[in-house]
C-alpha cells in the first residue's frame, strides 16, 4: 500500500511558496477557524448525531484533511467556482452556506437547501459558486469544464476548483474532463484528495504509479504533489494554480497526500486500516500543525486559539438545537418541482 | 414558404435560436469545421465562430457534464450525439446528473442532448437504435421526437428555450426524406402536445417519430376497405399528451400503439396501462401493439425489414382489430 509520503513534494511546494505571497495574518485565522468549524461540525455529526439516530443514511467526513478543503477553496473570488468533493465540508461554510442550512439538510429538514430531497453535502447554489457531487462522483469534473467554459468566455479571470478521491480518479469522467481541460485550456484546477483509501481498496489496488500527479503532464498540464496535511503548503500550490488559471494558461493537476481519519463512513469501523497508519497519521494531524505553526510564530496566543475553538462549539450548538427544531418536509411535497417551469416551486422560495 | 427537409429544419431552428440569444451555444464531435457527421449543423461556425459552435473530443460523457456545468452558468447548450446509440457513454450524466439537479436542489438545467437515431439505413445494431425509452424512465427528463420538418424546427426551437433538460430524437430516415412547407418566420411547437394526423373514426393508431408516416401510408390503404383509422403523432413522449391520447380512444373506441422501438417495456406498454385505467369504459376490443421485436437492430437488409414494422404489418393488424 502506498501512502502520502513527502520530504522532496513538501520541499517543492515550499519553493513554490517562496513566489507567492503567503496568506496575511487575518487570512491565517480565518483559516483556523474554517478548519476547527469544519472538524467540530463533522465530529457533531458522525459521533454524536449520527449515533443518536438524528442523523439517517449516510455519514462521510473529512476528518484529517480539512487543510484541503480550507486551503484551497479560501482563495476563490466572486465569480469563482467550487465544486467539492464529500469530504470537503469546509467549502460550504467558506462559500457563505450557514451551518444552520447544512445541518436542516443533514437532518432532512424541509428548510434545508434541498428541502428533504437529498442528503449530507449534496446542496449547491449557483449564486454562492457551489455545485455538490452526486454520488456517482466523478461526475462533477466534466461539469466543472462546462463552468470553465463559461468563465473562460466571460473574461474576467475566475477559475473553477473541482475536488475529487484518489479512488474517483480511477472513474472515466475525470479522464475524459482533464483531457477536454487540456485540450481547451480550460481554467479548471483538478485537486485530488488523495486520503489513501477508497472505501476500503488501498492505493496499491486502485492505480499503478507512485504518485498521480504524474497523469497531469498526459493531459497537457502540471501535475503537483503536495502534503495535504500542510495548510500552508495547499495555499501555494493552488494560488500558484489558480494564478495560472487567471491568466488564461490553462488547467493544473494537484495531487494532496492526506489521510481519512474515519470509515469510509460512519458505519465503516474501518478495520482493514493497520491501526499504525492511524497513529503516524495523527501525528501530522493538520490543524495540530497549523496551530502549533500560528503559535510558533506570534501569530496567534493560545488564548486566541482557545476563544476560536469555543466559538466553534456555540455555533455548533446553535445549528444542532436550531436543525432540530425545524420541520421535517410534508411527504407529499415529494411530488413537487420534478420539472422547472413557470410554476417552479423554488423559484417562489427565498432561498 | 419554403420547402425545407426535416434535417434542414432542424439547422434553421438551431440557427435562429443562436440569432435570437447569444446564451445557446453547440457542442459535439465533428460538429463545427466539418459541420457534423450528418451536416445537421454545417455552416453554423462559420456564421457563429468557435466560441458557440464547439469541436470536442470523443467524450460523450464530459460533452453532456460540460453542457450541465454551461446550464449551470445561465448558458442553453446544445449537445450533439453523432448518433443517439453513443448516448449510452454519456448516460450517467443524463440520468444522474442532469435529471435530478433541479428537483435537488432548484437549480435550472436548460440543455438540450440531440442527434440522429432510428433505423431503416442498414446501419447495424450501434448505429439504429430507437433508444427513446432509456429516456422516458428518468423524471426530470422531456424527451421529444418529431416526426415532420415543420414540426422539427418547431420542436428544437421549444427545446432550446425549455429550462429541463431535453432529449431530442431526430430520426436519420426522415433526415433527407422528409420535407414539409416550413415558414421561415419564427414559431415553435409546444412541447407536450401531441397532433392528430388524420382524423377517423373506426380505430387510432397512436405512434411518433419515423412510424407517422408508416402509419399514415397504412390509414390510406385501410381507407379503400372501408376502415376509418385516425393517426396520432405523440411528438413528445415525455411528457406525453393523455387529454389528446383519450381523445382519440373515445373516439374510435379501438386503439393501436405503434413504434419503430423493440416491445417490452417500450411507450406502448406504458400507453395501454394509461388507456385501460382511464379509457377502459370506452375499449370495443384489445389495445392492440405493433412494434420491432425484441432484439438488437440487426444489419443484413432482409434482416432489418424483418424488425422494422412496416405498412404491410399495420395493416394486418389493424384489419383484425377492426373486425373485432
Amino acid at each position: 500500500m502506498e501512502t502520502a509520503r513527502g520530504a522532496s513534494p513538501l520541499a517543492k511546494s515550499r519553493t513554490d511558496r517562496k513566489k507567492t505571497p503567503g496568506p496575511d495574518p487575518q487570512l491565517l485565522e480565518r483559516m483556523l477557524y474554517y478548519l476547527k468549524l469544519t472538524r467540530e461540525a463533522e465530529s457533531r455529526i458522525e459521533q454524536v448525531l449520527y449515533r443518536q439516530g438524528k442523523i439517517v443514511g449516510g455519514v462521510y467526513v473529512g476528518r484529517g484533511q480539512e487543510a484541503i478543503g480550507v486551503g484551497s477553496a479560501i482563495q476563490l473570488v466572486e465569480g469563482d467556482v467550487v465544486l467539492p468533493s464529500h469530504r470537503d465540508f469546509s467549502c460550504f461554510l467558506i462559500r457563505g452556506f450557514t451551518l444552520r442550512q447544512i445541518l436542516c439538510n443533514w437532518m432532512g429538514r424541509a428548510n434545508g437547501p434541498t428541502r428533504g430531497r437529498d442528503n449530507t453535502l449534496h446542496i449547491g447554489d449557483v449564486n454562492r459558486g457551489v455545485i455538490p457531487i452526486i454520488s456517482h462522483l466523478g461526475d462533477t469534473c466534466p461539469v466543472a469544464c462546462g463552468v470553465a467554459m463559461v468563465l473562460k468566455r466571460r473574461g474576467k479571470n475566475n477559475v473553477a476548483l473541482v475536488h475529487f478521491g484518489e479512488g474517483t480518479s480511477s472513474r472515466g469522467d475525470v479522464h475524459e474532463a482533464m483531457n477536454m481541460a487540456g485540450v481547451m485550456k480550460l481554467p479548471v484546477i483538478f485537486i485530488c484528495n488523495n486520503n489513501a483509501y477508497a472505501y476500503s481498496t488501498p492505493t496499491s489496488k486502485q492505480y499503478a504509479v507512485k504518485d498521480l500527479a504524474v497523469r497531469g503532464a498526459a493531459y497537457g498540464m502540471p501535475g503537483i504533489v503536495v502534503d495535504g496535511n500542510d495548510i500552508l503548503a495547499v495555499f501555494s500550490v493552488v494560488a500558484e494554480a489558480i494564478a495560472r488559471g487567471r491568466r488564461g494558461e490553462g488547467p493544473s493537476f494537484i495531487e494532496c497526500k492526506t489521510f481519512r481519519m474515519s470509515g469510509h463512513s460512519a458505519h465503516d469501523a474501518a478495520e482493514y486500516v493497520p491501526h499504525e497508519l492511524f497513529e503516524q497519521w495523527k501525528q501530522k494531524d493538520p490543524i495540530a500543525r497549523f496551530e502549533k505553526f500560528l503559535l510558533a510564530k506570534r501569530f496567534l496566543t493560545e488564548k486566541q486559539i482557545e476563544r476560536l475553538g469555543a466559538e466553534v462549539t456555540e455555533q455548533v450548538d446553535d445549528a444542532v438545537a436550531y436543525a432540530e427544531s425545524s420541520p421535517l418536509p410534508e411527504g407529499a411535497s415529494a411530488a413537487e418541482g420534478v420539472y422547472c417551469g413557470p410554476d417552479c416551486w423554488w423559484k417562489e422560495s427565498s432561498r | 414558404m419554403a420547402i425545407l427537409t426535416y434535417l434542414e429544419a432542424i439547422r434553421q431552428g438551431i440557427w435562429e435560436e443562436m440569432e435570437r440569444d447569444a446564451s445557446v451555444f453547440l457542442l459535439g464531435e465533428d460538429i463545427a469545421a466539418y459541420g457534423g457527421a450528418f451536416k445537421v449543423t454545417a455552416g453554423l461556425l462559420e456564421r457563429f465562430g468557435d466560441e458557440r459552435v464547439i469541436d470536442t473530443p470523443i467524450s460523450e460523457s464530459a460533452i453532456v457534464g460540460a453542457a450541465v456545468g454551461a446550464a449551470l452558468m445561465g448558458m442553453r447548450p446544445v449537445a450533439e450525439m453523432q448518433f443517439m446509440d453513443f448516448i449510452s457513454c454519456g448516460f450517467d450524466q443524463i440520468v444522474n446528473m442532469a435529471a435530478k439537479i433541479h428537483y435537488r436542489w432548484g437549480a435550472r438545467v436548460p440543455l438540450v442532448i440531440r442527434g440522429p437515431a432510428g433505423a431503416g439505413v442498414h446501419g447495424g445494431p450501434f448505429h439504429s437504435q430507437s433508444n427513446e425509452m432509456w429516456f422516458v424512465h428518468t423524471p426530470g427528463l422531456k424527451v421529444v421526437v418529431p416526426a415532420t420538418a415543420y414540426d422539427a424546427k418547431g420542436l428544437i426551437k421549444a427545446s432550446i428555450r425549455d429550462d429541463n433538460p431535453v432529449i431530442f430524437f431526430e430520426h436519420k430516415y426522415l433526415y433527407r426524406r422528409v420535407k414539409d412547407e416550413v415558414p421561415e418566420e419564427d414559431y415553435v411547437v409546444p412541447l407536450g402536445k401531441a397532433a392528430v394526423r388524420r382524423e377517423g373514426s373506426d380505430l387510432a393508431i397512436i405512434t411518433y417519430g419515423a412510424m407517422v408516416r408508416t402509419a399514415l401510408e397504412a390509414a390510406g390503404q385501410l381507407m379503400t376497405e372501408g376502415i376509418s383509422v385516425e393517426v396520432v403523432d405523440l411528438r413528445t413522449l415525455l411528457p406525453y399528451d393523455e387529454q389528446c391520447i383519450l381523445a382519440s380512444v373515445r373516439k374510435c373506441s379501438k386503439v393501436m400503439l405503434l413504434h419503430e422501438d423493440t416491445r417490452i417495456g417500450g411507450m406502448a406498454g406504458e400507453l395501454a396501462a394509461m388507456i385501460t385505467e382511464k379509457a377502459f369504459e370506452d375499449l370495443d376490443g384489445p389495445v392492440v401493439r405493433v412494434t420491432a421485436p425484441d432484439t438488437p437492430v440487426p444489419f443484413s437488409p432482409p434482416l432489418e425489414d424483418y424488425f422494422l414494422p412496416g405498412v404491410q404489418k399495420v395493416v394486418e393488424a389493424a384489419r383484425k382489430l377492426a373486425a373485432y
